[in-house]
């Protein structure tokens, strides 16, 4: 019971980084219909680039988390402009074979630059080692995690819900045509939610260089997971994508502590029965991608 | 008199001037390269594999991040069968390329529910999960080092094959020149002129009756008995299959050559496949992290600039010449 209790935590803790990476690709989806198999690229760009500004710069570890959710944002502006936005209205075969290209230069980048290795950090110290909450010994850094995955939430529930910049992603996301008869400035609307969603990535991919251990395959390794948690949460759904990011993270890391030798079968199976018995996500619209 | 629209269409069934001297180059391969013939059957296979991806993804219009679950389904049936005694080729060929067509069939039914992100999905989930069980089963399939200690046989019992790949060579392009054959004619035939039109117009295409489920429920398990063939040439030649018959770079390379030789042209496959493999040879002699960081910026140039890939381009440069003809 008590094992059981630090597992749902860990995976909690799991689900709130993978939900933080890919809230941007659900919103990417569910605006544009862009199928964005790159996602993971801006992750890992920031979990790097918090590797090089602790380590090479020295900075704090909480002062450079802004520092990353802020040049990971612009840099996402200039790739939207230069290469994702001619693609807008391409096949999705097309836009497929972009991203797929993106990865693999950033793979290959990111090998020449650091090498194939695993890229250590250090966290401080308060937020190392462990803390008992009724028998159950729980990670510091995992609680920390939760509270930022949180307090980021609220503010995405807060910005869409309350706000008139909110209301805008709303009806672009819902009817983008009316929309846009309207007078609202969708490419304006999405480009910024586009370096929104990038730079929350790449924050998760910096909270998550423990966690989700960086390596240059980064991008691949998780598309699965990303694709799956938008998938299955509904293109354009922030809660959704929340519910199914921290369920796919309990459900992850359950199965690799119980069933350990199935290792990644349950996944790939859970995604494509999900996707058979629900081809338009949990909590999404039927909008058909 | 034969109506005009009658004798284009006759036209189009005809083999060309270029398509034969295609083919002949491969034949004049064997005599003017002999050093050369295990990379060229590479090549051949690679190219058979692409166009098996061709007919679903240039034809059909179904996207795909997992084709390679039938090439290696096929490269490790060829492999298996001969250790299980059935070390005649041609036998071990059709076997394999029944089992990726089963497969196909089946799997066939869980892509074609879905539009485009859930076929990419689902293929790419199915594509993984092979993947991972060729990983775990480690007592049929070796695991990570590969399947080993493949004996195939006598070619129908007579040619047995070499070190320097001559048999293997002309088997294989024997075999793929066949399949070949057979993709063009279906394809010329009214059947892949209705699959052109599901591709372009599906509504249209059920108004003017043509049964879409079942013509794509189809293809999908022919190009599926193509891929295991090529898995299993690979197997046969090369005597040797790698975990990598499943991967995920298998699947994505292929787009990417059938994107370079151009989709919809039936040579494409071959092509892009030459050319990508000539490209990879010489760049990652190079240097192998440098192979992928071109391999990133041909896609992305590719997706903007490169429209029908190299038979596209030409086709264009061709009608441009015979334009300029007509009208000095």
């Amino acid at each position: 019971m008590l094992s059981f209790l630090g597992l749902l935590f860990d995976g909690l803790a799991y689900g709130t980084l993978l939900f933080l990476i890919s809230v941007g690709l659900s919103v990417t989806l569910g605006l544009m219909g862009f199928i964005n198999l790159g996602h993971g690229v801006f992750a890992m760009a920031g979990g790097y680039l918090l590797v090089v500004l602790m380590s090479r710069a020295g900075l704090p570890f909480l002062a450079a988390l802004p520092l990353i959710f802020c040049a990971v944002a612009a840099a996402s502006l200039v790739l939207e402009r230069s290469l994702y936005r001619p693609l807008y209205k391409s096949s999705h075969l097309d836009q497929v074979l972009l991203t797929v290209g993106i990865i693999f230069v950033a793979i290959a980048g990111a090998t020449y630059i650091w090498g194939p290795g695993q890229q250590p950090v250090n966290i401080p110290e308060w937020l190392q080692g462990q803390f008992n909450l009724g028998g159950v010994d729980l990670s510091r850094y995992r609680l920390f995690l939760m509270a930022v995955g949180a307090a980021i939430t609220l503010g995405l529930v807060f910005g869409l819900e309350r706000t008139r910049f909110g209301a805008r992603v709303r009806a672009s996301v819902e009817r983008q045509r009316t929309a846009a008869a309207m007078g609202i400035h969708v490419e304006r609307v999405f480009q910024i939610t586009f370096a929104v969603g990038s730079g929350l990535a790449g924050l998760g991919g910096a909270l998550g260089v423990d966690v989700l251990s960086l390596d240059p395959h980064f991008p691949l390794k998780y598309l699965v997971y990303f694709l799956l948690i938008v998938v299955v949460g509904g293109p354009g759904s922030i809660l959704g994508t929340l519910f199914a990011a921290l369920l796919l993270g309990v459900a992850d890391t359950a199965g690799k502590y119980y069933i350990p030798e199935t290792g990644a079968f349950i996944i790939y199976g859970v995604m494509i029965v999900l996707l058979l018995v629900a081809p338009h996500g949990l909590m999404g619209r039927k909008k058909e991608i | 008199m034969i109506p005009p629209h009658i004798a284009q269409l006759a036209r189009r069934e005809r083999w060309s001037r270029a398509e034969i001297a295609f083919w002949l180059a491969w034949l004049a391969v064997y005599f003017l390269l002999p050093k050369h013939l295990m990379f060229a059957s590479q090549i051949l296979i690679t190219g058979l594999f692409a166009l098996s991806l061709d007919l679903i993804l240039g034809y059909a219009g179904i996207v795909t991040l997992g084709h390679a679950a039938f090439f290696g389904l096929g490269a490790y049936s060829a492999g298996l069968l001969t250790k299980y005694g059935i070390t005649e080729p041609l036998i071990g060929l059709l076997l394999s390329g029944v089992v990726a067509g089963i497969f196909g069939f089946l799997t066939s039914f869980l892509v074609l529910r879905g539009r485009d992100l859930s076929r990419l999905m689902i293929t790419l989930g199915i594509g993984l999960l092979l993947f991972e069980l060729a990983n775990r089963l480690t007592d049929i399939t070796g695991g990570v080092d590969g399947l080993q200690g493949i004996a195939v046989g006598r070619l129908l019992g007579l040619f047995e094959f070499d070190l320097y790949g001559k048999t293997a060579y002309l088997y294989v392009l024997l075999v793929c020149f066949g399949l070949f054959a057979v993709a063009r004619a279906l394809m010329l035939a009214p059947y892949g002129l209705s699959l052109r039109s599901i591709r372009d117009n599906p509504q249209r295409a059920i108004a003017i009756g043509i049964p879409i489920r079942a013509r794509l429920t189809n293809i999908y398990t022919f190009a599926a008995v193509i891929a295991g063939i090529a898995g299993a040439l690979l197997t046969q030649t090369t005597q040797f299959v790698a975990i990598d018959a499943f991967g995920f770079q298998r699947s994505a390379d292929l787009l990417i050559m059938l994107l370079v030789g151009g989709t919809a042209t039936l040579y494409g496959g071959f092509v892009g496949a030459a050319a990508f493999l000539l490209a990879q040879n010489w760049l990652s002699s190079i240097n192998a992290e440098y192979w992928l960081f071109w391999l990133g910026i041909l896609l992305i140039v590719a997706t903007r600039y490169l429209r029908g890939g190299i038979i596209g381009g030409l086709a264009r440069f061709a009608r441009r010449r015979a334009d300029a003809g007509k009208n000095p």
